[in-house]
């Protein structure tokens, strides 16, 4: 089988990376494989479940969907660098006082998608939360952790925001 | 010796350590690290020299394999080795899925890779060993497999018909079969003033782990030791199977669990593909990785259930339960799974029908029959869903045959709360239950006055809603009744071992995994109450053969249960041996000393005497210091196995409040309760999420999950765009709430709660929507009850 390859420049995680990819090979791969960014999992590989999602250009994607060509010239983020520049502290910090996970498996995605909600439905309530996450499966919890999780950082924000206005 | 060091351990009630951790809801410090990204599943795991393995699987559901030729494969690029069923049979003995004490049970010699016969679609045929999976898999279409196809069998009743036998050598398709009757039975049913039946079908469903399955087998040819790293619930008994199997002695053999993505059961078996990573690490010398992709964790992970069963009750016109008629066929697929077979569901079922009540009479027949479907085995509830499901669906017929309120009629027929110790009619024997408290404390919790008359109202409207119960008891710490007294070497003990640090840390080893639900949190808040010390001061480490103490590991909802109560008599332990080391120091008497907030202390002023950062500096680094006569011992370990009864009983009662669309069959969840008596509450935060969690699993079960098979045997949704697991929108709130029976049978008086939640929910869903159905002359059967089956009970289409 060919293996046909094609030059890539993207940044992962506010780092410069340059190398040919396999054309065929999927976003997800390319971050665990070649980058050892092993944060983001693979659960299904035909994008149901979520687990494997990470931000291109800010808009969340299954990775598993994503080809490593298209991100040549984008800004890619995982659950790594939005980690590490705390980004998702709150949500992070929410989701372990609510106990928003037990295996963890499902939560980098969950947390991509949390970040999605926080940041463009700030006012979502529960049934609209539960809405925004149902593109990722959690074999675990109930789903009602998580969403107190999410409830609750936007509650917060809100209250900071009433806060903010009032100053 | 000194004198000292022999005094008895303080005799502490658990439930009486002031300001303790245990029913705390403290957060899981391990997960911290999951929430980064930074677990390490065994896919994140790199190797050196490692190789990839794939497998070719059988297309037919039973064919002969007439000829396979890999000499293709072998060619391509990257490709290690390519071996058929015989090569790879070498090394790896075959297994015969059978337990003693299931008498007459029967099965198959099963190989890691067919080798003459595949008999599911799915059934690995050989194994291609690639530098990178993807060039293992790209060589997959270069392997040349002739089969010749044999009859299939896909119906249960087609294998106990038996025209066709799926093993000759076996003489019929009947795996195992149990009957049990008391003697009053036929007087009882003969007289009885009513007798409901019904027919109840729950279709197959798999776990569907966010992980799949996965493997890494590292062999050392060196010193013949291998070591596997594999996201399994077992590590001990897997240690003892590869050795066996693999011919490696026990001490060669390490299992390393690292972090799962969800278990529930599915990770607890022995599988063949797993089973030839292992000895192709062997064969290559090198580490080989197996981690299945969705696709064929459809096709190789267990399948649950599938069973069909007529249930009768007979009660009297008052209302008084009189027995239980049971009648249960159940299809496991060609292989009774190894090593603790596809035969204990059909028991449970048989031990458990009608468990939450009062009756004498029951008489039960189970059938459990091979076809060439996927295997089914052991998967979260083990039993019990179908149990409860078959004992509360038709206890509500009953209600509706004498015109009884549902409530009102199992409050009339619940075990009392003070008739224990008591044994049920299937020769099981209850410690200590609390239905009535349970039943009680849901009435209130839900307003189930409130909601019937909400519900009458709606009725008016043309809105058609449903409240359902199931009343249910549940296996939990199992004794060595379960697996060990059958002659599978599983241990039913678990252990642990506590160190104290030179820094004063706690260092706690068990030998029950981490699957996620916070066995390690647990642990620690157990290990820290008992000591003595703060919370952040404990290290769990759980998940490697080589590290802890021997033990079961996770299955059956034995880990906080078993493993606690290890800990906890580990912690005492360690603790009298920290006080005479403070004794020694101090030159006092050990019994005027305690530990507290991470210090010995005065025990009658609570005045700090030395921090434990000094009893750990002293016993390693100026043991001189101390008397000539004394030794300090700062590790301890402690086993623990449940002997008393064989099982830890557990009760529970749930609701489900439901809207039935009679236009499309669709089903709102409204809302869900589940009362829940688990004994000692260790983590409160934790146990309410794994319940939800249960809940929300048996509920697919329930309402969505169903593994389609085609007449050929062929799975027909084996991904997760058709086969329907719960997702965040369709799911209720769920309502947690506790009633505390602690067990009598260990000092930390903490039952099981892993299962209680899928054990109840698909009954009370059931009964939810076909009391919504009941006005309009409809009533659903067949699990999961999916819109067309509610058209179909309404006789719509």
């Amino acid at each position: 089988m060919s293996e046909k390859r094609c030059d890539i420049s993207v940044m992962v995680n506010a780092e410069r990376v340059e190398r040919p990819v396999l054309v065929r090979q999927h976003l997800v791969d390319f971050l665990r494989e070649e980058l050892d960014l092993t944060g983001s999992h693979l659960g299904c590989e035909h994008g149901v479940c979520g687990a494997c999602q990470v931000m291109v250009d800010g808009q969340v994607v299954r990775g598993c969907l994503t080809l490593a060509v298209q991100t040549d010239g984008k800004h890619v983020e995982t659950i790594e660098g939005l980690s590490e520049s705390g980004v998702l502290a709150d949500l992070q910090e929410a989701f372990l006082n609510h106990n928003a996970l037990q295996c963890g498996f499902c939560s980098s995605g969950m947390l991509l998608s949390a970040l999605n909600i926080v940041r463009h439905y700030p006012d979502a309530k529960r049934v609209e939360i539960r809405d925004h996450i149902s593109g990722n499966y959690c074999r675990c919890t109930g789903y009602q952790a998580i969403v107190n999780a999410i409830e609750s950082v936007l509650v917060k924000n809100r209250s900071a925001a009433v806060v903010g206005v009032a100053l | 010796m000194n004198a000292r060091m022999e005094l008895p351990a303080t005799t502490h009630d658990t439930r009486q350590v002031a300001n303790g951790y245990i029913g705390k809801s403290s957060p899981r410090a391990g997960s911290k690290r999951l929430l980064q990204g930074r677990g390490t599943y065994i896919d994140d795991m790199r190797l050196p020299r490692l190789s990839h393995v794939v497998f070719v699987r059988s297309p037919h559901a039973h064919a002969l394999i007439k000829s396979i030729d890999l000499t293709e494969v072998r060619k391509q690029t990257g490709v290690i080795g390519a071996f058929t069923g015989s090569e790879i049979a070498e090394y790896c003995t075959p297994w015969v899925g059978v337990l003693g004490h299931l008498k007459g049970i029967k099965s198959a010699p099963q190989h890691a890779v067919a080798i003459d016969r595949a008999c599911w679609q799915g059934e690995p045929v050989a194994a291609i060993v690639g530098q990178t999976r993807r060039q293992a898999e790209d060589a997959l279409q270069f392997v040349k497999i002739e089969y010749e196809l044999l009859p299939v069998i896909v119906e249960m009743a087609d294998a106990l018909k038996g025209d066709y036998v799926i093993h000759p050598e076996l003489g019929d398709n009947i795996c195992f079969q149990r009957e049990l009757k008391t003697d009053d039975f036929d007087e009882t049913f003969a007289k009885a003033d009513v007798v409901v039946e019904k027919t109840y079908i729950f279709a197959r469903h798999t776990g569907v782990t966010n992980e799949p399955r996965a493997v890494l087998a590292d062999y050392q040819p060196a010193d013949h030791s291998l070591t596997v790293y594999q996201a399994t619930q077992a590590p001990h008994m897997m240690q003892d199977i590869m050795s066996r199997h693999l011919g490696i002695p026990e001490s060669q053999v390490r299992i390393v669990c690292k972090d799962v993505g969800g278990s529930f059961g599915i990770k607890v078996h022995v599988y063949p593909d797993e089973m030839a990573t292992a000895a192709l690490s062997v064969m290559l010398k090198r580490p080989v990785k197996f981690m299945a992709d969705r696709l064929e964790s459809f096709l190789s992970d267990i399948h649950a259930r599938e069973h069909i069963a007529t249930v009768r009750m007979a009660c009297t016109k008052d209302g008084d339960i009189l027995g239980f008629d049971l009648d249960d066929l159940t299809g496991i697929g060609p292989y009774s799974v190894y090593p603790r077979t596809s035969g204990i569901e059909g028991n449970q079922v048989v031990n458990l029908t009608g468990g939450p009540y009062k009756h004498k009479a029951y008489r039960a027949k189970l059938q459990v029959v091979f076809t060439n479907k996927n295997v089914t085995c052991q998967y979260r509830g083990v039993g019990h869903p179908i149990a409860v499901a078959l004992t509360e669906g038709i206890v509500d017929e009953g209600a509706r045959a004498i015109g009884m309120d549902p409530a009102a009629f199992r409050r009339r027929n619940l075990i009392a709360d003070d008739a224990y110790p008591y044994t049920f009619p299937s020769g099981l024997k209850f410690e200590k239950l609390s239905h009535h408290q349970c039943l009680d404390k849901l009435m209130a919790l839900m307003n189930y006055e409130g909601l019937r008359a909400e519900q009458a109202e709606l009725r008016e409207k043309g809105v058609y809603r449903g409240i359902g119960l199931a009343a249910m008891i549940e296996v939990t710490n199992p004794s060595p009744a379960f697996y060990g007294v059958g002659g599978a070497r599983i241990s039913a003990q678990d252990g642990a071992t506590l160190r104290l640090d030179p820094g004063g840390m706690l260092n706690v080893l068990v030998s029950v995994t981490e699957q996620g639900q916070g066995t390690e949190a647990v642990f620690a808040q157990i290990a820290a109450t008992m000591v003595g010390v703060s919370l952040e001061n404990v290290r769990v480490i759980t998940g490697d053969t080589a590290v802890t103490p021997y033990g079961g590991g996770t299955w059956a909802s034995r880990g906080a249960g078993i493993g606690g109560e290890a800990v906890l008599q580990a912690s005492k332990a360690l603790k009298v041996n920290i006080l005479a080391v403070a004794a020694a120091v101090l030159e006092l008497d050990a019994a005027q000393l305690d530990v507290s907030g991470n210090a010995v202390v005065d025990k009658l002023t609570g005045a700090q005497r030395m921090p434990l950062s000094e009893v750990g500096r002293v016993a390693y680094f100026r043991p001189d210091t101390l008397p000539m006569d004394f030794q300090s011992e700062l590790t301890v370990t402690r086993h623990y196995t449940p002997r008393e009864y064989g099982f830890t009983f557990t009760n529970g009662i749930q609701a489900s409040y439901v809207e039935v669309d009679p236009e499309t069959g669709f089903i709102k969840l409204l809302k869900h309760w589940c009362v829940e008596d688990c004994g000692t509450i260790l983590n409160p935060m934790l146990v309410d999420e794994q319940l939800r969690g249960g809940v929300v699993q048996g509920l697919g079960g329930a309402l969505l999950e169903e593994c389609l098979y085609s007449p050929e045997g062929q799975m027909l949704n084996g991904s997760m765009a058709d086969y329907l697991v719960p997702m965040a929108f369709e799911m209720p709130d769920i309502e947690i709430a506790h009633v505390c029976t602690p067990t009598k049978t260990s000092e930390l008086g903490a039952k099981g709660a892993g299962e209680a939640g899928t054990a109840g929910a698909p009954g009370a869903v059931m009964n939810a929507v076909n009391d919504a159905l009941q006005p309009l002359g409809g009533n659903v059967v067949e699990q999961p009850i999916t819109p067309e089956r509610v058209l179909l009970a309404l006789g719509k289409i």
